[in-house]
C-alpha cells in the first residue's frame, strides 16, 4: 500500500499533499516536516530509499523519493510494493505532468495542485496502484478536462480573458524541471 | 504598467460581478506575496471564502471550496466547510461535483458526520452514466468510506463489478478492498467474484485485483493458499511487471505456511530471474526465492544451485552504479545470510567495499552483514578498517552504529572468532575514548563479561582496568554528554573482583580512593565503593606484614571514605556507609590485635559463573503455582513493553538506569556476592556475628535450589602470554581521539599494536613452517610441496589461534537443557500488544462455502434440520474418512464436532487414499443422517456404493486445486478449497488417453442461460502438454460459447506441466432444458516431448449433460412457495416411487440438495418440499413422502424437463 503522497520543494514548501490514511491537518504537516528533514540533507547521488520508521505511526513505511531540480516527490510506502516499482511510478507521475502541463515547472505545481490532484487520481487509487501506463493517464486527464470545458462554455470565456491578462504580468515561467535520463530499470 | 493593469482588472471586476471573486490562482499569488504575514492574509481568505460560501451561486461556492482546498494543504483545517463541500459535490456540473470530491478527499475520514448524509448523492454518482462521474464517486470514496457506507454501498459497487467500461471496473475492484477493511462481513459474499476478476478480460483490471487479493492475502495468508493455482498460473502467463511483483511477493507471503508450493516456484522463479530485463522484478523474484529457501531448508535437488544464483545476480546488483541496485542487493543478501552464511562470506570483498560508500545507507547495510562475513582469520582486519571508519566519520549515528557492530561482531557466539582476547581488550578501552557515545554501557557490559568468561585475560583486563581508573578524572571531564563513563563501573568492578591479578594493587587503590567519585552517577559510585574494600582485603591479605601495613592501610582508608558519606545517591550512600563502618570494626581489631585477616575475605568469597539468559525460564515451576493467573484484578490494558531480548539493546538508554539494572545482573550474575551479604547499615558487625550470618548464609544457600553453587572448574589450560615487549615498547603511539587524552606512557596497550603483533606472529609461524616444509620437501621432492603447503596452512590456523577457554553459554538449573527455539516466546508478546487492526477482523475463511440457510418455516422446525451444504460436506467427509480409518471412530460423540473440521484440513498420505477418501456427494451415504454415527462396517458401504456409471466415477475435491500446481506431490492444503464458494465441484472422469486424464464438472454459469463445464487435465506424462483446442458439435438445445471458430475454443496460453493438472472452462448457452444430451466433444492437445517432436493427440468423447445439471440452487421463502403451489403455473406433474430399502429418506434428501441443487422449503419428519430453478427459470417444486418407500412428486412448468428429471433421479436411486 502507498501510504502517503508528498510533494514538496527545497525549502520544505508543500506542493502537493496526498495521505491514503486519515491524519489531522497538524500531523500532515508534521509529517511533511519530518520527511523533509530526512530526505533534504541527503546527497543527490545516494540511494532513493530511506526507512521511514515509525514516521507515519506504525513502523511498516519506507520512503522512497526522487528529487527532481526544485522538487522532491516522495512516496510512502509499506512493505508490499516494490521499491522499484515505486521508483519507476514516481517517474511515471512525472512524465504525465511534464505532458499535461507541457513540459511542466513548479509554477504549475503552485498554481493548479487541484489539477495534480485530479492526475494523481487517474494513477493511484486508495494507495493501491491503478494505471501506470501513461497515454492511458495522459487520454483520461483530457478527456475530463474536455467535459470541464464544455460545460464551462461561453460563460467561461470572459473568465479565461481574465487570467490571461492577469498572466501578462508573471514573469516568464521558468520551465526548469529537467527530467533524468530515462533510464529506467524496468519499463512497463 | 502594473497598476494599469490593476486597474483593469479592477475594472473587469466591477462589470462582471461574483464570476470574479478571487480564484485559487488569486489566492495562491497573494500567500505568494505575503510571505511576512502569510497567516494574516490568509485569515483574511478565509473570511471571504466564509462568505463565498453564503452564497447561493454554485460556481462561487465551488470556487470556494477549492480554495479550501488549497489551504488545507498548507496545514489548515477545513473540516467546519463539510455541509458546503457536500453541497458542492452534489452538484449536476462535473467541473463542481470534482472540486467537491476533491475537497471531500482531502478533509472528510471516517469520523466526519456529514457523511451519513452522502449515501444517497454518492449511489447516484456511482450509478452514473458518465462514468467520469462514477469514478470520481469511487475515488472519493476509497479515501472517505466508512463501515455504514460500505455497508449501504456494498451492493452498488459489487453491481460495478460487471460494468461494461474497464475503467469503472478497474476502480471498484480496488474500492472492494476499503469495503472489506470497513466492513469485514462483506468479504465472503464478495469474494467470489472478486476471484472472477483476477480472469478479467481487461489487464488492468486483473491487475486490480490482483492488488487487492496480495493486499488481503499478506495480512491473512493462510485463508488465500487455495488461489495458489491461479496466481500461478497468471504467474507464468502474465507479462505486466506489476502484476507479477505482487503476485510474486504474495508467494513470499504464502511460502512459509506451505513448503511444497516452494518447491513449485523454485523452477518458474529461477527461469524469470533468468529471462527478465526489469530490475525490479528480478529483485522480487530474488528476494521470493530467498523466503522459499528459508521456508523449506532442505530436500530440494537444487537447493545450492539456486542459492548461488541468487548471490550472483546480487553480486550484479550491488556492483552496479546505481545506489539503489546496491542498497537493495545488500539488504537481499541480509536475508540470505540468516541461513545460509557461507554463500555470502565468498562475497566478502564486495561487502567490505560497501564500507567504503559515500552513501550511508549503504554503509549501514553493509554494516548490517558483517557479522556474517568474520572468521577467526580476518576479525582483526575488518574490526581495525571499522575502527579507521570510526575515526573518519562524522555523525554520531553511524559512529555509535559502527560502535555496536564491533562489539556486535566480536562478541558474536560467545566470542567465536576471537583469536586474540588482549586485542579484544584494548580495542574495547580504545572504544571508551569515543567522543559522545551513547553505548557507554554496552561497551562496559562487554568487558565485565569477557573479564568473567575468560579466565586468562583477567590479569591484563585488570591492569588496563586499573589504568582505566587511575585517569578517571578523563572521564568526569567528558562524561556530560555521553554515558561513557559507565565503562569505569566495568573498571572497578574487574579491578575490584579480580584484585589479586592486580600489579599495584596499592596504587590503584589509592586512585580509586582519590577520584571525585561522587560526580559519578549512583550506580557507578556504588561498584567504587564495593570494590574499594575488595582491594582492601586483597591488599591485606597477601601483605607479609599483616599488621602494620593493614593499620596504615585501613586508617588511610577511613579518613578517605568518610568523603563519600556524602554521596547524593541513596544506595551509593548506603554503600560507602556499610564499607566504612566494616573498615572501623577491622580497625579497632587490629589495634586490639584480633584481627584475622580471613574473616574480612569471607565477605568476598565464592567464584563468579556466567548464567544462562534462559536460566530464569527453565527454572521449573513448583507445583500447584499457576503463574498465569492473576494475584489481583488485571490492570487495564498496559501499553506496549517490551523486554528486549538482546542484552545489547539496554545500552540505548543508559544501561545501568532503572529496572533495566535487573535485566543487567542476570545477564551476567554480578549481584550473587556484592549487596545481599552486607551487613546492615549502622550496625558494627562483630566477627562472631559474622561467622553467624555466614553459617546461615551458607544454610540458605544450601537450601535454596535456585542458588548457584560453586563447581569446580579445570583451570584453563591455555594461557594467552602478554609479550611484555609489547607492553613496554615505547613505540606506543595512541591516536587521539577524545578531548580529554590520557596521557602518555601509561601501560594502555593500543589494539593496533596488538594487531600488528598478531600479523607479525602469523607471518613467523607461516615462515615456520614454510622452512619445515621445505626442509620435508628437500627430500621428498617437489610434489609433495604443495600437499604440505596448504597441510601447513591448516596448521597454521591452530598454531596461530590457540584455543583460548571462554566459558561459553552459562549455567542452568538442575535439569534443564539448552534449547533453540525459545525465542519465540518473544514473538508471541510482541504480538499481543499490538494495535487495532483492521486486518484481523478480515481473517476470514473463504474456502468455506457462504451458509445459505434455506429459511425453514418456524412451526414446522426440526431438531436437525438439514439446512447447509458444509454440514453435509463434512458429513461426507466424515463417513469417507471412517471408512477408511476405523480406528478413529472409538473417540468419543463429544469430540467429533472439533474432529470433523480436522478432518478437512487434513488430506490423506497418498494419492489414492485421497480418492477415495474424498467427499463424494453422489454416493450415498452409508447411514442416517446423524453426524455421529460411529463404526461403519465396511461392507455394509461397499453395498451401498453406487453401481453402474458412478462406480467407475473418480470424484475429486477441492483438494486437486492446490495439486494443480503441486503436481502428483501429496500435500495438505491448508484449507480445503472449493470452485465455488458456495458449491463443491464434483468431478466426474469422462475421458482418457495414455497422456491426458480428464475430469469434468458442470455447474450453472454466473450469467444466466449457461453452463460452465470445467475439464480438469491431468497430465500423464513427463512432457508438457499445451496447445489445448476443445471442439464440441452444438445441438439444437446448447451452443458453445468464447469461441475462435466456430464449435471450437483453444486455449493457447495453457501448458499442463507435467504431472500437473490444469483447469479449463468452457461454456455453453441453453435454449431449452427438456431433454438430457450428449455433445460429441473432441479435444487436441500437443505433447512437448523433450526429444523436441511435437506430437498432435486427439481424444474424443460425449460430454453428458443431464437434465439435473440445468438446475440452479435458489431458496425461497415458504410463503412464496405456498402462493406457487397454488397459483396454477405449475401445470406439469409428475411421480416417481423409489423403494425403500435402497435409501432412506434423510439421505435422498441430502442427495437431492447437493447434486440436484434443490433447496429444502419445508421439512417435517417424514416429509419434505424442495425448491429449485432451472437455468431458464422454470421453477421445479417436489414434495418428497416418506411412506412404504420414498414418493417424489414434482411440479413444474415445463412437462419434457419435468419427466426426465424424475427419471434421472429415480435411475439413480435405483
Amino acid at each position: 500500500m502507498i501510504k502517503a503522497i508528498l510533494v514538496f520543494n527545497n525549502s520544505a514548501k508543500p506542493r502537493l499533499v496526498k495521505f491514503f490514511e486519515h491524519y489531522p491537518e497538524e500531523v500532515q504537516q508534521r509529517i511533511l516536516r519530518d520527511t523533509y528533514q530526512l530526505v533534504s540533507k541527503r546527497d543527490d547521488n545516494v540511494c532513493n530509499f530511506l526507512e521511514g520508521g515509525s514516521i507515519l505511526g506504525d513502523n511498516d513505511c519506507r520512503l522512497i523519493y526522487r528529487h527532481y531540480a526544485t522538487l522532491y516527490f516522495i512516496f510512502c510506502v509499506d512493505s508490499s510494493e516494490s521499491e522499484l516499482g515505486i521508483l519507476d511510478l514516481i517517474q511515471v507521475f512525472v512524465e504525465t505532468l511534464d505532458k499535461c502541463f507541457e513540459n511542466v515547472c513548479e509554477l504549475d505545481l503552485i498554481f493548479h495542485a487541484d489539477k495534480v490532484h485530479y492526475i494523481l487520481q487517474e494513477i493511484c487509487f486508495g494507495g493501491m496502484v491503478l494505471e501506470t501506463n501513461l497515454n492511458e493517464v495522459v487520454a483520461r486527464v483530457d478527456e475530463q478536462s474536455k467535459i470541464e470545458k464544455q460545460e464551462a462554455g461561453i460563460s467561461a470565456a470572459p473568465a479565461k480573458a481574465m487570467t490571461a491578462l492577469k498572466e501578462m504580468n508573471l514573469p516568464q515561467k521558468i520551465k526548469d524541471i529537467k527530467l533524468p535520463d530515462l533510464n529506467l530499470n524496468l519499463r512497463f | 504598467m502594473s497598476t494599469t493593469m490593476d486597474q483593469v482588472v479592477k475594472k473587469a471586476k466591477d462589470s462582471f460581478g461574483p464570476i470574479f471573486d478571487k480564484s485559487l490562482h488569486d489566492l495562491v499569488r497573494g500567500i505568494r506575496s505575503h510571505k511576512d504575514d502569510e497567516s494574516k492574509f490568509i485569515n483574511e481568505a478565509i473570511d471571504e471564502i466564509k462568505q463565498e460560501l453564503k452564497q447561493e451561486n454554485m460556481s462561487v461556492k465551488a470556487n470556494a471550496v477549492n480554495k479550501l482546498t488549497y489551504l488545507q494543504m498548507l496545514g489548515y483545517d477545513i473540516s467546519w466547510s463539510a455541509f458546503n463541500i457536500i453541497e458542492v459535490m452534489s452538484s449536476n456540473k462535473f467541473t463542481f461535483k470534482r472540486i467537491g470530491y476533491l475537497a471531500a478527499s482531502q478533509c472528510f475520514h471516517e469520523g466526519t458526520d456529514v457523511l451519513m448524509l452522502t449515501t444517497n448523492m454518492i449511489r447516484k454518482d456511482l450509478n452514473s452514466s458518465s462514468m467520469y462521474e462514477a469514478g470520481l464517486a469511487m475515488s472519493g470514496l476509497s479515501c472517505f468510506i466508512n463501515a455504514d457506507l460500505a455497508r449501504d454501498l456494498a451492493n452498488d459497487i459489487m453491481s460495478l463489478l460487471s460494468s461494461t467500461k474497464p475503467y469503472i471496473r478497474k476502480r471498484a475492484v480496488l474500492l472492494l478492498y476499503k469495503v472489506f477493511l470497513n466492513n469485514p462481513d462483506a468479504l465472503k459474499p464478495a469474494f467470489p467474484r472478486l476471484r472472477e476478476k483476477l480472469e478479467d478480460q481487461d489487464p488492468g483490471v486483473q491487475a486490480a485485483a490482483v492488488n487487492v487479493i496480495c493486499e488481503l492475502a499478506r495480512r491473512n495468508p493462510k485463508n488465500y493458499l487455495s488461489l495458489a493455482p491461479i496466481f500461478f498460473r497468471l504467474m507464468t502467463s502474465s507479462t505486466n511487471n506489476w502484476v507479477l511483483i505482487k503476485i510474486i511477493k504474495l508467494f513470499g507471503a504464502l511460502t512459509p505456511l506451505e513448503p511444497r508450493l516452494g518447491k513449485k516456484l523454485i523452477e518458474p522463479l529461477t527461469n524469470l530471474i533468468h529471462s527478465t530485463s526489469a530490475m525490479s522484478l528480478l529483485y522480487e523474484c530474488i528476494n521470493t526465492v530467498i523466503a522459499v529457501l528459508v521456508s523449506i531448508s532442505t530436500g530440494l535437488p537444487n537447493h545450492e544451485a539456486s542459492i548461488q544464483l541468487c548471490v550472483q545476480k546480487l553480486r550484479i546488483l550491488i556492483e552496479d552504479s546505481d545506489q539503489n541496485l546496491k542498497y537493495l542487493g545488500l539488504l537481499a543478501m541480509s536475508k540470505i545470510l540468516q541461513t545460509h552464511p557461507k554463500s555470502v562470506q565468498a562475497h566478502n570483498d564486495l561487502i567490505l567495499q560497501c564500507l567504503d560508500d559515500k552513501d550511508e545507507s549503504i554503509r549501514l547495510r553493509a554494516l548490517g552483514l558483517l557479522s556474517g562475513m568474520v572468521s577467526k582469520k580476518n576479525l582483526m582486519e575488518i574490526v581495525r578498517k571499522l575502527m579507521i571508519h570510526m575515526h573518519k566519520s562524522e555523525g554520531s549515528h553511524y559512529r555509535d552504529e559502527l560502535l555496536s557492530k564491533i562489539i556486535g561482531v566480536c562478541s558474536q557466539n560467545d566470542y567465536q572468532y576471537i583469536a586474540n582476547f588482549e586485542w579484544y581488550v584494548s580495542i574495547l578501552v580504545e572504544l571508551t575514548r569515543l567522543e559522545g557515545t551513547k553505548h557507554g554501557g554496552m561497551i562496559s557490559l562487554q568487558l565485565l563479561d569477557v573479564a568473567v568468561r575468560v579466565e586468562s585475560i583477567r590479569q591484563f583486563a585488570c591492569n588496563q582496568m586499573a589504568i582505566l581508573l587511575e585517569n578517571a578524572h578523563v572521564f568526569i571531564l567528558g562524561s556530560n554528554s555521553s554515558s561513557v563513563a559507565e565503562v569505569l563501573y566495568a573498571a572497578a568492578w574487574i579491578c575490584g573482583e579480580f584484585s589479586s591479578s592486580l600489579k599495584e594493587p596499592e596504587k590503584t587503590l589509592e586512585a580509586m580512593l582519590n577520584t571525585k567519585i561522587t560526580s559519578f552517577p549512583g550506580h557507578i559510585q556504588s561498584v567504587y565503593y564495593q570494590n574499594i574494600l575488595k582491594v582492601i582485603t586483597h591488599i591485606i591479605i597477601s601483605s607479609e606484614n599483616g599488621g602494620t601495613v593493614a593499620k596504615d592501610l585501613v586508617s588511610m582508608a577511613i579518613t578517605k571514605m568518610s568523603v563519600f558519606l556524602s554521596s547524593g545517591d541513596v544506595e551509593a550512600q548506603e554503600r560507602a556507609s556499610v564499607v566504612l563502618n566494616i573498615l572501623k570494626v577491622v580497625l579497632k581489631l587490629i589495634e586490639k590485635s584480633e584481627f584475622n585477616p580471613n574473616e574480612l575475605t569471607v565477605l568476598f568469597d565464592g567464584v563468579l559463573n556466567p548464567v544462562a539468559s534462559k536460566a530464569q525460564r527453565k527454572v521449573a515451576i513448583p507445583n500447584g503455582l499457576d503463574l498465569d493467573a492473576w494475584i489481583n484484578d488485571p490492570p487495564s490494558e498496559s501499553e506496549d513493553e517490551t523486554v528486549p531480548s538482546n542484552p545489547y539493546e539496554y545500552s540505548k538508554q543508559g544501561l545501568f538506569s532503572d529496572d533495566q539494572r535487573e535485566n543487567y545482573y542476570n545477564a551476567s550474575n554480578l549481584s550473587s556476592n556484592t549487596g545481599d551479604n552486607s551487613p546492615r547499615q549502622y550496625t558494627e558487625l562483630t566477627s562472631e556475628e559474622l561467622d553467624k550470618q555466614r553459617e546461615t548464609r551458607k544454610q540458605s544457600e544450601h537450601l535454596n535450589p535456585f542458588y548457584i553453587k560453586e563447581t569446580k572448574k579445570s583451570k584453563s589450560t591455555a594461557q594467552t602470554n602478554v609479550s611484555s615487549a609489547i607492553l613496554d615498547s615505547s613505540d606506543r603511539s595512541q591516536p587521539a581521539m577524545s578531548k580529554g587524552t590520557i596521557p602518555a606512557g601509561l601501560q594502555l596497550v593500543s589494539s593496533d599494536q596488538l594487531y600488528r603483533q598478531s600479523k607479525i606472529d602469523q607471518e613467523n609461524h607461516r615462515l615456520k613452517n614454510k622452512s619445515k616444509a621445505d626442509s620435508g620437501s628437500a627430500k621428498k621432492g617437489k610434489k609433495s610441496t604443495r600437499k604440505t603447503d596448504s597441510a601447513a596452512a591448516d596448521n597454521v590456523d591452530e598454531n596461530l589461534y590457540p584455543a583460548i577457554k571462554v566459558t561459553r553459554g552459562g549455567e542452568l538449573p538442575e535439569g534443564a537443557t539448552e534449547s533453540g527455539n525459545e525465542d519465540n516466546d518473544e514473538e508471541k508478546y510482541v504480538g499481543k500488544n499490538k494495535k487495532y487492526d483492521p486486518h484481523r477482523a478480515l481473517n476470514i475463511d473463504l474456502s468455506e462455502p457462504v451458509h445459505v440457510v434455506p429459511p425453514l418455516a418456524p412451526a414446522l422446525a426440526v431438531p436437525e434440520p438439514i439446512s447447509t451444504v458444509t454440514e453435509q460436506l463434512t458429513t461426507a467427509t466424515t463417513k469417507t474418512k471412517k471408512k477408511k480409518k476405523t480406528e478413529k471412530d472409538e473417540k468419543p460423540k463429544s469430540k467429533s464436532k472439533r474432529e470433523r473440521t480436522d478432518y478437512k484440513q487434513l488430506s490423506p498420505g497418498d494419492e489414492e487414499d485421497k480418492r477415495v477418501a474424498s467427499p463424494t456427494p453422489l454416493q450415498p451415504p452409508a447411514a442416517t443422517s446423524t453426524i455421529v454415527e460411529t463404526t461403519v462396517p465396511k461392507e455394509k458401504v461397499k453395498k451401498k456404493k453406487p453401481k453402474g456409471k458412478e462406480s467407475t466415477t473418480e470424484t475429486l475435491t477441492s483438494a486437486p486445486l492446490v495439486r494443480d500446481i503441486m503436481g502428483d506431490d501429496d500435500i495438505n492444503p491448508m484449507s480445503s478449497s472449493n470452485q465455488q464458494a458456495n458449491e463443491p465441484a464434483i468431478y466426474k472422469s469422462i475421458a482418457e488417453s495414455e497422456h491426458l486424464l480428464i475430469t469434468s464438472s458442470i455447474t450453472p454459469s454466473s450469467s444466466p442461460a449457461q453452463l460452465d463445464v470445467t475439464f480438469l487435465l491431468k497430465n500423464r506424462t513427463s512432457s508438457i502438454i499445451n496447445q489445448i483446442d476443445v471442439h464440441v458439435i452444438d445441438s439444437m438445445s446448447s451452443k458453445l460459447l468464447n469461441t475462435t471458430s466456430p464449435n471450437h475454443v483453444s486455449f493457447p496460453s495453457i501448458s499442463v506441466f507435467p504431472h500437473a493438472e490444469y483447469y479449463i472452462h468452457i461454456y455453453f448457452a441453453i435454449t431449452a432444458i427438456s431433454f438430457p444430451q450428449k455433445l460429441k466433444t473432441t479435444l487436441t492437445y500437443t505433447i512437448n516431448k523433450p526429444s523436441s517432436e511435437n506430437s498432435k493427440e486427439t481424444i474424443e468423447f460425449k460430454l453428458d449433460l443431464p437434465c439435473s445439471q440445468y438446475l440452479i440452487k435458489k431458496t425461497i421463502d415458504s410463503n412464496a412457495f405456498a402462493d406457487l403451489m397454488s397459483s396454477s403455473t405449475l401445470t406439469s406433474q409428475s411421480h416417481i416411487n423409489i423403494p425403500s430399502s435402497s435409501q432412506d429418506f434423510p439421505s435422498i434428501l441430502k442427495i437431492l440438495c447437493q447434486s440436484y441443487r434443490f433447496t429444502v422449503v419445508d421439512q417435517i419428519a417424514s416429509a419434505a418440499s424442495l425448491y429449485s430453478e432451472s437455468v431458464l427459470g422454470h421453477p421445479i417444486a417436489l414434495l418428497l413422502k416418506s411412506s412404504n418407500g420414498i414418493a417424489i412428486d414434482g411440479k413444474s412448468t415445463e412437462m419434457h424437463f419435468l419427466s426426465n428429471l424424475l427419471e434421472e433421479m429415480k435411475n439413480f436411486f435405483k
